[in-house]
């Protein structure tokens, strides 16, 4: 098949950047990129003809270059040397939850993990690197001041962890992953099992969030954090059947 | 110590919340919701220790809830009933990549998943569950017809993939984790050793998001959806050092 003449250029391009940068100039290699960067962009108007869902891309990422990172030059040159975020937040990956637009972080001021249901485990090096690596990141590299576990109505997970054990149906990974809130879910059984189906969920939903809470606690370097002051848990539950978000901290400081 | 009225109120709603029988009627129950997180927001200063995080919390949830949510209510309306992403995206955890922003996802657009260096490893059921779960929620649950898998430069976790062995530091989990990508950091250094350290980040950044393209297909249910065609594989690339965004597909 015939390669588009300008991937062939962009291939060409890219050999000679490796083969020859040592003895480069970095304005003329800094033009290299930016053309390869260009004609990547005209490629896509024209090879994205047939693919919305690239086009989609291009739009987003051109309503953001246009609108927030050229009108900011100062701002992204600054965070491009170093980020300082003040929280980290665990939420879901669940698309209409998305903690920066619904607490309308800017960039660089939240180090994010997310994940089925917002939980966290407990800490467990074999099974759990992927948010143990984040929590670890944000924590002794990036000394966040906070970690936000966020939770939220009618989420997928939670739903899953309510319907175990379900013979008819397995899974996976999602079933074992969801398992990491049955004592949340066994709180609210015990304690409201007279209630409906969904208050229940809602229940679950708010009490998970505890749950994960307690279990950041089994990591030596936040336990520490927090018992010395330096770190603050706090959780969090958007509503968005009433469009309300709750927050509540666990507190170590004594009050005045 | 006398506890503050609004607090007395608080516990006492919740209570009737818990205790009253399945009969309470749907808007009531969001009525006394809604005044119970009024009632929590209007704590004194007095007696409230001076929190400045909550109340970042705070007013931006209002900036979205005014902006946002109360201007779009039939679209909140839907969206609370069902998701419908063509996306599912692994960015990184980096607070300066969100891919809500940097590629103006509205809500309801995409599925998200992020840790330290936007990394997929390979299928396994004992290690791997996190992010396991997330494939398979969006790839069966969602039918997601795009995986998009985001890198950026000056990514801390590439850059500690390049230290490593480093035996004068260790983690408990970044090195274990970040190791995904070797396969991807062996490929730079065979083809690239001669380029300055910085170079060689920029391309393993690169490098790494094919190798997690790669490793998504050893998920069965994303293999089968790729072969007949109901799902693309997408790489991407944000370089906020000169303000562009690579993207390109799996073919």
């Amino acid at each position: 098949m015939a390669k588009h003449s300008a991937e062939v250029v962009i291939e060409g391009l890219k050999k000679i950047l490796i083969k020859e940068k040592e003895g480069m100039d970095e304005e003329v290699q800094g033009k290299v990129e930016m053309f390869i960067a260009e004609f990547q962009g005209s490629m896509a108007a024209s090879g994205h003809q047939h693919d919305p869902d690239a086009q989609t891309l291009e739009r987003g990422f051109d309503f953001f270059k246009n609108k927030i990172f050229d009108k900011n030059p100062e701002f992204f040159e600054a965070l491009a040397k170093k980020q300082q975020p003040r929280f980290l937040v665990i939420g879901c990956s669940d698309s209409r939850v998305n903690p920066p637009t619904i607490l309308n972080f800017n960039l660089g001021e939240a180090f994010m993990s997310r994940n089925i249901g917002n939980m966290v485990p407990q800490f467990d090096q074999l099974r759990h690197a992927e948010i143990g690596s984040v929590i670890e990141y944000a924590v002794k590299h990036l000394e966040v001041t906070n970690i936000l576990v966020m939770g939220h109505s009618h989420c997928g997970g939670i739903e899953r962890l309510m319907e175990l054990p379900d013979p008819t149906l397995t899974h996976d990974f999602l079933d074992e992953w969801v398992k990491i809130g049955l004592p949340a879910k066994n709180k609210v059984l015990e304690q409201c099992n007279h209630l409906g189906t969904e208050e229940q969920k809602r229940l679950v939903e708010k009490e998970s969030v505890k749950n994960s809470m307690a279990n950041l606690l089994t990591y030596p370097f936040v336990r520490n954090a927090v018992v010395n002051g330096t770190i603050t848990l706090r959780g969090g539950y958007y509503n968005f059947d009433n469009g309300t978000f709750q927050q509540w901290k666990l507190c170590t400081k004594p009050m005045p | 110590m006398a506890k503050h009225s609004a607090e007395v109120l608080v516990e006492g709603l919740k209570k009737i919340l818990i205790s009253v029988k399945e009969g309470l009627d749907e808007k009531v129950q969001g009525k006394v919701e809604k005044l119970i997180a009024e009632l929590q927001g209007t704590v004194p200063p007095s007696l409230e220790p001076f929190d400045p995080d909550a109340q970042k919390l705070e007013l931006g949830f209002d900036f979205f809830k005014n902006n946002i949510f109360d201007k779009n209510r039939e679209y909140f309306r839907e969206l609370a009933e069902a998701q419908h992403p063509k996306f599912l995206v692994f960015a990184c955890s980096d607070s300066r990549v969100s891919p809500s922003i940097v590629l103006n996802f509205k809500l309801g657009e995409a599925f998200i998943g992020r840790n330290i260096a936007n990394m997929v490893p390979q299928f396994d059921q004992w290690r791997h569950t996190e992010i396991g779960s997330v494939i398979e929620y969006a790839v069966k649950e969602l039918g997601v017809e795009n995986i998009l898998v985001m890198g950026h430069s000056h990514c801390g976790g590439i850059a500690r993939l390049m230290e490593l062995p480093d035996h004068s530091c260790s983690h408990d989990f970044i090195d274990e984790w970040v190791k995904i990508g070797l396969p991807a950091k062996q490929k730079v250094k065979e083809e690239a050793n001669h380029l300055p350290e910085e170079e060689q980040l920029r391309l393993l950044e690169k490098e790494s998001v094919e190798n997690s393209m790669a490793n998504l297909l050893t998920y069965p249910f994303v293999r089968n959806a790729v072969e007949n065609g109901s799902i693309t594989l997408r790489g991407g690339y944000y370089n906020f050092d000169n303000g562009t965004f690579q993207q390109w597909k799996k073919m």
